[in-house]
């Protein structure tokens, strides 16, 4: 085990050399484009034996990807944002073959407008797809995920990809110390690929297609694969333990930070929930019994543990870096349907911030914490709350400014 | 913790500067989270990467907001807003600037209440190359202020950062930074750690409720004019493609269909010609003409032949 700093890019294509990848499909994305290059360098150089094939877009990497799985290979690929969504009609389809292989996105806004900045949207456009979903919140989560997650897709009750998640420039181009395993004891702890009668011999071409008409046999398909992916809550809790006694690292399906006698927590996903973090030990020590929940399985949905962990709470902020437009925030609604009937519920809030790489203060997330307090003691839970400021409608109000002029001079026809 | 904030222009090595201040206090044995801030094609643009170093886990992320230092490899961003090099320095925030100019001149334009330091930079007229290892400089200074951070650790950390570049750069690169950490020596440990301020006493953010405003306002549509030929992108060449006319066959479509900036239009005669204001250089045009009549020339011998009198 080597201890050393690390970007979050870098973290996901250590993962992926130790877990052995035969098959690498490859189309570039800012801000992924590191991982491949990393790994492509790794295979340069004959440190990882594996074969790279660079595609023409990201809808053909992904069905590279799960064609290569259904041959029964062990495989990797990577994306981001506007990629991620050009491979979404695949993210179905080889999800519905039920092929075992793990994708990194690395999360970036949705255009438009365009940027290159993180948020969750991506991601969760996959939410319903039949991928499984591990998000993280550090450079060393990014690599230990990576590893689990072969272990997840690849488990006899599951059977389905997984993607890792890590946010776009706040983890992808920042890097911190992250212990790398000895790749004996990351072989050993992924195992070899058992790939349950997924085989094929370029001697002996088969096609895999499976057309029903009739909703009969698709409901028995789809929901079929709800159940595998219902299973991966188990399964995540077995892997995470193996993976301590492993590695010595606790990497559990939901995150509970200074949960127990805490009466206020925040949900959150993702790499800004180590700020929350330090948020929660600024107003622990200023007297506050405050803690984080943070899914780190956001799918499987780990419905149980998440009631577990909030049942008895007063107030619950949730913080999403994500919007369903004409909704709110995605995963205040997971919430509130996971929570609704429970006894002893907690007060949910909704607060929306991080879009495109919008940055949250500590400043904001004791606010947070003082507009939740507020709600409990009025027993009312005010409107969904945008985190923005005066200053920031000031600064775009001079954007606007500027556009109005050009606009005029274009009317003119200068 | 500390936290450390390095400004420069794209090229200059700022990012590497963030790696190599992380890996030196990593050396020490501080927790550190370095990275750099970027969007898409930033050679010349304004950048800044980030440095924090604890003896703690560190949580904060993204751009630091109040730094205890601020390094600025090119003084010119001073006098961009958007550069934000002064963003968040508070009373006690150190300052290293290359400057031609004197401290003096500088505290007094910008207020800077701070200790500020300055290190010598390219005055007009004066051949910009002579400063090319300038964020090695910035890093040596910036190491020697910290004051946690010893010799060997800096000159590991440059080793480790820089090696990829050849042996050559690691030598020149550990010589100027060493330079410039001796040459700090009087100003060591001027960085304090800024305290966090308590929950109690943070300043409350001024949330708003965004009005509704119709599309015509609040739609991200902007109908700029030819912006795309005002900018001369022909200035990020590193190569140009010159067309050689006695082995031009005058197909006319290969180079200009294939040219990705719209740079190759071709004449009424038939043959092609190569807007360089707009040309960047990627060379497809050469791998692509079937006749082998256009050659990559490196733009530094294309100025010399223009200045023996050849091609332009």
């Amino acid at each position: 085990m080597k201890r050393a700093l690390l970007t979050g890019n870098g973290s996901a294509a250590w993962g992926a050399r130790l877990a052995q990848i035969d098959y690498l499909p490859a189309f570039p994305i800012t801000p992924q484009t590191e991982i491949i290059e990393t790994l492509g360098k790794w295979i340069d150089t004959g440190e990882m034996n594996c074969r790279m094939v660079t595609l023409e877009s990201e809808h053909s990497m992904l069905t590279a990807a799960g064609t290569a799985a259904a041959t029964g290979v062990r495989v990797f690929a990577a994306t981001s944002s506007q990629g991620f969504l050009y491979a979404m009609e695949m993210l179905y389809t080889v999800a519905g073959w039920r092929v075992p292989f793990v994708l990194v996105n690395v999360s970036r806004g949705l255009s438009a407008p365009i940027t290159l900045e993180p948020d969750h949207n991506d991601i969760l456009a996959a939410r319903d797809s039949g991928f499984l979903q591990i998000h993280c919140s550090t450079c060393q989560e990014v690599l230990d995920s990576v590893l689990m997650a072969y272990r997840l897709a690849e488990h006899a009750n599951v059977r389905l990809p997984v993607i890792v998640n890590l946010d776009g420039f706040y983890l992808s181009f920042t890097r911190e110390p992250v212990e790398i395993p000895h790749a004996g004891l990351a072989k050993e702890f992924v195992g070899p690929y058992a790939p349950q009668g997924m085989t094929f011999r370029a001697g002996s071409p088969v096609s895999q297609a499976v057309a029903v008409l009739g909703g009969s046999p698709y409901s028995y398909f789809r929901y079929e694969t709800h159940l595998a992916a219902q299973n991966g809550v188990s399964a995540f809790s077995e892997i995470a333990l193996e993976f301590e006694q492993a590695f010595g690292r606790r990497q559990d399906a939901v995150e509970a930070y200074c949960m127990e006698d805490a009466e206020l927590a925040f949900v959150m996903i993702g790499s800004f929930a180590t700020k929350a973090k330090d948020a929660v030990d600024r107003l622990r020590k200023a007297g506050w019994a405050i803690g984080l929940l943070r899914p780190r399985l956001l799918r499987p949905f780990p419905m149980e543990l998440i009631r577990k962990a909030l049942a008895g709470k007063l107030g619950v902020a949730v913080v999403d870096q994500n919007l369903s437009v004409g909704k709110g925030g995605v995963l205040f609604t997971e919430l509130a349907s996971a929570l609704y009937g429970m006894e002893g519920a907690p007060l949910l809030l909704s607060f929306i911030g991080g879009l495109g790489g919008r940055d949250i203060s500590p400043e904001e997330f004791f606010e947070m914490a003082a507009v939740t307090r507020k709600a409990v003691e009025e027993g009312k839970a005010p409107p969904p709350r945008l985190l923005y400021t005066e200053e920031e409608l000031r600064e775009v109000r001079k954007l606007q400014a500027i556009a109005h002029v050009e606009r005029r001079e274009l009317e003119a026809g200068r | 913790m500390y936290r450390i904030r390095f400004h420069g222009r794209g090229g200059q090595g700022i990012k590497t500067a963030g790696r190599i201040l992380g890996t030196a206090f990593f050396l020490e044995g501080y927790e550190v989270q370095d990275a750099p801030r970027y969007g898409a094609e930033r050679r010349g643009a304004p950048i800044f990467s980030y440095v924090r170093a604890s003896r703690g886990a560190i949580r904060e992320r993204g751009i630091i907001a109040k730094p205890d230092l601020i390094v600025v490899a090119d003084e010119t961003l001073l006098q961009i807003p958007a550069a934000g090099v002064l963003a968040g320095a508070g009373e006690k925030a150190v300052m290293i600037l290359c400057t031609s100019e004197g401290v003096e001149v500088w505290k007094e334009r910008l207020r800077f209440n701070g200790p500020l330091l300055a290190l010598p930079a390219p005055s007009e007229g004066e051949d910009p190359l002579k400063f090319r290892y300038i964020s090695a400089a910035c890093v040596g200074a910036a190491a020697r202020v910290v004051g946690v951070i010893s010799r060997d650790s800096l000159l590991e950390a440059i080793s480790s950062e820089v090696s990829e570049f050849g042996a050559s750069a690691v030598e020149m690169n550990r010589q100027v930074a060493l330079e410039h950490y001796e040459a700090a020596a009087a100003h060591e440990g001027l960085v304090t750690e800024a305290e966090n301020v308590p929950p109690g006493a943070a300043e409350k953010p001024h949330w708003i409720d965004l009005p509704f405003e119709d599309a015509r306002t609040s739609a991200p549509v902007i109908h700029g004019s030819t912006t795309s030929a005002l900018v001369k992108t022909g200035l990020w060449r590193t190569f140009r493609p010159v067309i050689d006319p006695s082995h031009c066959k005058g197909c006319w479509w290969v180079c200009s269909t294939f040219c990705p900036e719209g740079a190759i239009t071709v004449s009424e005669d038939g043959h092609p010609v190569v807007d360089y204001d707009h040309c960047k250089g990627c060379m497809i045009c050469v791998t692509q003409c079937t006749s082998h009549a256009i050659r990559a020339v490196p733009e530094h011998e294309d100025a010399q032949a223009a200045n023996e009198g050849g091609v332009s």
